[in-house]
């Protein structure tokens, strides 16, 4: 019951995916409020999900991938709706939209809603270590978007095609700032969520720690990169995109170890 | 009562025959022409009448209002008018606002002089209700056609379109540096557009210092020594060359330890010399986006490209408020005029709608 708030929360993001799509083919963009509507109203439907889901399991629905996967794509949503009108990123809306369609679409077609094996009592360290790393991914794929923005722009400047989508865009400087407090935004949520991890009381793979720790130093190392080994922005939001797909690829495998019976 | 528009343009007559009717007063303009209501729109484009009569008047009594006193033997010359009313003046009127009509398709100044010029005739008891009502129509549809079509979207000119690329780049560009190598027209044209977008540290630097410091007096900057500019280029954002060097002065060999040094700033080089002072391949280098006069008209055309395919949804939101308009006018124009009459729009007139502005 509970998934049909996400089918009809997936069916916004993509009614905003198609408007994008359709304006962009008619050469003719021009964001506008019925995005920013879209992501808003696909944003309340999974924050019923999460609240049905929470108030069935008594505890924060971060129990197995399939609720990981729906946390992060609210997180993003929640934190465009933040960052958004925020820093005048208008247009982040087209690109966000896409992003949170996509994990929210293999959230509901891949067989992981299963429920946990093991009972977990409820414990508030656990639940902020995990809600935190979640909304911390949640900023890290913002920066990715802000990334992949920054990196189209930066291209029709370069090649000096410029589409309709350019005089949407906000200024390169602007776009870069946004990704490095995106970035810093992302760190800090992560390193508390990190830290809160060794507080749970229970016992941590080392497998897991090893991933966890290793995206918090490339991260951290992002975030220095452009004084340590002169990175240029271009290189900083291309290292954004990397950087998330990894984080994704080491979140999956953290829940998936975490989901096996030990 | 009718509603008409007397008047000439760019389209009718040329510069010399638009001086002659270039009358900027219209104190007197009900009282000499005999219209109930009257406005008078003169722009450097432009020179048109916007008037409310009961009777037909004549063009060329509008025509001998407008004739400057200082016009030499005019020359009567009505084939350059032209006239449209009723809905003819509405559709004129709603193309002028929106920029439709105007040399450079969408440009947003005419809305200014609208607005402007309804002003005064507001103040100088010259527009009463029924045009009132319609220049508030107007300005209502000129919004709606920049809001709902990319008509003022895009730089038009070399000038405009490098600022726009800067503002791209840079966004404010108050706390940019800016480098002018070489004292063309173009170049000085291209700084006083970055200077009207808040650029205050602007550098002039040319082979003759006495042309450099004249251009460095004239767009509000310094001179600085032609010996070093690559030096300056360790510092500055924006570089506008155009000087007469017949060779490449700015090469990826010269410019690669200078950006070694900046490589978290990106400069954007504006070479508008022929031959060209910048290496093509500069545009290859990390951080750099360089731009010749070639691409800058291009992007220019673009633009203006994509303004003409504009026209037509202009037309069409344009059409919708021309047949709704003139029904109200014909309603309120031939209806009689009873008390208590509910089928009759008021004419009442409403203070003027600034958020338009």
């Amino acid at each position: 019951m509970d998934r049909l708030f996400l089918v009809a929360s997936a069916l916004c993001f993509l009614l905003a995916v198609v408007r994008t799509v359709l304006l962009i083919r008619g050469d003719v963009f021009r964001p506008g409020r019925s995005n920013f509507l879209a992501i808003a109203g696909g944003f309340a439907l999974q924050t019923a999900f999460l609240w049905l889901r929470g108030n069935a399991l008594g505890r924060c629905p971060l129990t197995n991938l399939f609720e990981v996967f729906i946390f992060m794509a609210w997180s993003v949503a929640l934190i465009y709706m933040v960052i958004g009108p925020t820093y005048r990123l208008s247009l982040m809306g087209a690109f966000t939209a896409p992003l949170v369609l996509l994990i929210q679409t293999f959230a509901l077609l891949a067989p992981i809603d299963r429920p946990s094996v093991a009972k977990i009592a409820v414990n508030p360290w656990l639940e902020f270590h995990a809600s935190m790393s979640i909304v911390a991914y949640g900023a890290f794929a913002l920066a990715c978007v802000a990334g992949l923005m920054y990196l189209l722009q930066e291209r029709q400047l370069k090649t000096h095609q410029l589409h309709s989508v350019f005089h949407h865009l906000p200024p390169l400087t602007d776009l870069f700032a946004a990704i490095t407090r995106l970035l810093w935004l992302g760190f800090g949520l992560y390193t508390a969520g990190l830290i809160s991890g060794f507080f749970t009381g229970q016992p941590l793979p080392r497998l897991k720690i090893a991933c966890a720790i290793a995206v918090w130093l490339f991260y951290g190392a992002l975030l220095q990169g452009r004084h340590l080994f002169r990175l240029t922005p271009r290189h900083v939001a291309v290292l954004c995109v990397v950087a998330f797909s990894a984080a994704v690829s080491v979140l999956w495998a953290i829940t998936f170890v975490s989901e096996r019976p030990a | 009562m009718k509603l008409f528009c007397v008047g000439l343009s760019h389209h009718t007559a040329n510069v010399e025959t638009r001086e002659r009717y270039a009358r900027k007063s219209d104190e007197a303009l009900c009282e000499e022409t005999g219209c109930a209501e009257a406005l008078l729109l003169s722009t450097c484009n432009r020179v048109e009448v916007y008037g409310v009569a009961d009777r037909a008047i004549e063009n060329d009594r509008f025509a001998h209002y407008l004739t400057t006193k200082d016009a030499a033997a005019p020359p009567n010359d009505l084939t350059a008018f032209y006239r449209y009313e009723g809905d003819e003046c509405l559709r004129h009127l709603f193309r002028v606002a929106s920029g439709l009509d105007s040399m450079v398709v969408g440009e947003t100044e005419v809305l200014g002089q609208s607005k402007q010029a309804y002003e005064t005739a507001r103040t100088n008891g010259n527009a009463g209700p029924c045009l009132h009502r319609l220049f508030q129509r107007a300005f209502r549809v000129a919004k709606q056609v920049r809001t709902h079509t990319d008509i003022t979207r895009g730089a038009v000119s070399v000038g405009s379109v490098a600022v726009e690329l800067a503002g791209k780049i840079f966004g404010e560009l108050s706390r940019r540096k800016v480098l002018v190598l070489g004292a063309g027209e173009t170049s000085e044209r291209t700084a006083r557009a970055l200077v009207s977008r808040g650029v205050t540290d602007l550098r002039v630097s040319n082979r003759s210092g006495v042309r450099a410091e004249s251009l460095a007096a004239l767009v509000g900057g310094r001179a600085v020594p032609f010996a070093g500019w690559e030096e300056q280029c360790r510092e500055i954002d924006i570089l506008i060359s155009s000087t007469a060097a017949d060779e490449p002065l700015l090469t990826r060999e010269a410019l690669a330890p200078i950006l070694s040094e900046r490589w978290d700033r990106p400069l954007f080089i504006i070479d508008i010399a022929v031959p060209r002072d910048v290496a093509p391949d500069v545009n290859e280098m990390e951080g750099v986006f360089l731009y010749d006069i070639d691409s800058l008209q291009s992007i220019a055309e673009q633009s203006l490209a994509l303004r003409r395919q504009q026209v037509a949804i202009g037309e069409q939101i344009i059409a919708e408020h021309v047949a709704d308009f003139g029904a109200w006018l014909r309603r309120a124009t031939t209806a009689p005029r009873r008390s208590g009459d509910a089928a009759h729009p008021p004419l009442t007139e409403a203070p003027l709608r600034t958020s338009e502005s």
